[in-house]
């Protein structure tokens, strides 16, 4: 199934310069098998060296952080968007 | 006949690149906020100290205008920057306060009289916009609970700037009503502040403005070094034993120690331990909470408080500030929403100082750590005081007195009077 993935000013040097890419995955982490697949060498910027979510990235699936939801596990569906958001701070 | 002039300011930088906080890569002065190229860890301004050491004394900082900017030197601006009178705000010997709580040696930084919009956030936006115009950017924007919306506009205004920020819908009016007198573009998102913030890093991928808080954090929140360098020199330059100070998103208090660092590091102080003591609401409390447990990740949390302008669930900074309180030996706590209002009205009441939500958490904590011993009696602390309370009366509005109404008429004041003293018996 297809979702939309909005991706961050910093990664679109991976993505053709492009501010959002569509994907077919059913979970989180198929999304970023996914991305891995259609752009070769971004999975290493989304995972560190033990594989895990890179913790100063955060996902949201349909604007709801993935941490409320199941993690890697949050299962997509078509028409859902996945945003990666670097974490910044605020006030 | 000779003419003495004052000598040209030496227009050299003190700071030469960003470095990330997590991997150390290295990084050219543009406008970018995350270790892109490696890890996305938060990057920080790199100084040259040695410059800086050579440049500032005592007196040079003492002969300065009598805002941030007269530590220039310690802030990420090289060209003229935009001086609005911001710091420089009152540090208050707060003996009444004191004694109410236990504490002999306590004070009170008051940012809720900071200029021009009576936060502590002044400051930051001073520096953030001053880089931002040096950097190119004619549009500034922000994702806010609040103040900084407030002094982001105020501060765009007065340089010149464009300016689109972006708030949750459901803030107090006060704050709504002091961002909107500027006339900016202001965006009021039905969502709470987590997600403003998301939002405006989606909006900052495709749009070419200066966020304060996004693309300019780098710069922006050095503008919190200059709480730390204010009290050391307030307290006749010493550093203080104690802090406590709100956590939002853990970046002011992880810059008042890097301020406290950095004086003691060119030799404007005398090196000391120094406690560092943050506070949250209970209704988002993160980082109380991994303190407590003693984690050192944040698990994200939906606000759910009164104190709006600290109400972050997914605080940035706080693995660092968790970090900072551990070595320290300070604390994190959090305080009930009636506890924040209680503070609100115990500082009014001892000191005069009317502050916000964000202050009255920072009181209560500092009621609650000193009843359980966790400040001594006589350790220097200063307690940080960030806004001003005008900001947020709906806090407060059901919970203190009401006027006496009265005719014109002395036998009518003599009936209220003597109903003023049955309410308050210390009245003669």
């Amino acid at each position: 199934m297809s979702v939309q993935v909005l991706i961050p000013t910093p990664l679109q040097v991976h993505t053709d310069n492009q501010a959002s890419v569509s994907v077919e995955a059913s979970s989180v982490g198929e999304l970023i098998q996914a991305l891995e697949t259609s752009f070769p060498g971004v999975r290493g910027r989304l995972r560190d060296e033990k594989g895990n979510l890179r913790r100063f990235l955060n996902y949201y699936v349909n604007s709801e952080d993935i941490r409320f939801l199941d993690n890697e596990a949050t299962p997509l569906k078509a028409g859902d968007e996945v945003s990666i958001v670097p974490a910044v701070a605020g006030g | 006949m000779s003419i003495s002039l004052a000598p040209p300011h030496v227009s050299e930088q003190t700071f030469t690149g960003l470095r990330c906080k997590e991997c150390g890569h290295m990084y050219e002065l543009g406008p970018r906020h995350v270790c892109e190229d490696v890890c996305f860890g938060p990057l920080e301004v790199v100084y040259d100290y040695d410059r800086i050491r050579s440049r500032v004394s005592r007196a040079t900082i003492e002969a300065g205008p009598t805002s941030i900017w007269r530590y220039r030197d310690f802030l990420p601006v090289a060209e003229e920057p935009i001086d609005v009178g911001t710091g420089f705000t009152p540090l208050l010997r707060a003996k009444r306060l004191g004694r109410a709580l236990g504490l002999n040696n306590l004070h009170v930084k008051n940012d809720g009289v900071n200029m021009p919009t009576l936060s502590f956030k002044d400051r930051v936006v001073s520096v953030a916009l001053s880089r931002a115009r040096e950097l190119g950017f004619t549009t500034v924007s922000c994702a806010s609970t609040g103040n900084l919306a407030n002094s982001t506009a105020a501060i765009a205004a007065h340089a010149g700037l464009d300016c689109c920020v972006f708030i949750p819908s459901d803030l107090e009016s006060g704050k709504i009503l002091g961002t909107l007198v500027y006339n900016p573009i202001l965006m009021a998102v039905k969502g709470n502040y987590d997600q403003v913030n998301r939002l405006c890093s989606e909006v900052a991928n495709t749009y070419g403005w200066g966020f304060v808080n996004i693309n300019l954090r780098p710069y922006y929140s050095e503008g919190s070094k200059t709480l730390a360098y204010e009290v050391i020199e307030q307290l006749g330059w010493q550093l203080p034993n104690h802090i406590v100070a709100p956590l939002a998103s853990g970046s002011l208090f992880t810059k008042i120690r890097k301020g406290f660092q950095e004086f003691v590091q060119v030799g404007l102080v005398d090196d000391k331990p120094v406690r560092f003591s943050g506070a949250q609401a209970e209704g988002c409390s993160p980082i109380a909470q991994a303190f407590q447990e003693g984690r050192d990740f944040i698990k994200p949390v939906k606000p759910q408080t009164i104190a709006k302008s600290i109400a972050i669930g997914n605080p940035a900074d706080g693995p660092y500030a968790i970090d900072i309180a551990n070595r320290t030996g300070g604390n994190i706590a959090a305080v009930s929403d009636e506890e924040i209002v209680e503070g609100i009205k115990l500082l009014a009441e001892t000191e005069g100082i009317f502050t916000e939500t964000a202050g009255g958490t920072t009181v209560a904590v500092l009621k609650k750590l000193a009843e359980q011993g966790r400040i001594q009696p006589d350790e220097l602390t200063v307690v940080y005081i960030t806004g001003n309370g005008l900001k947020t009366t709906e806090a407060v509005a059901s919970s203190i007195g009401q006027p006496f109404t009265i005719e014109p008429q002395l036998a009518s004041f003599h009936t209220a009077w003597e109903q003023a003293q049955a309410s308050h018996p210390h009245l003669t």
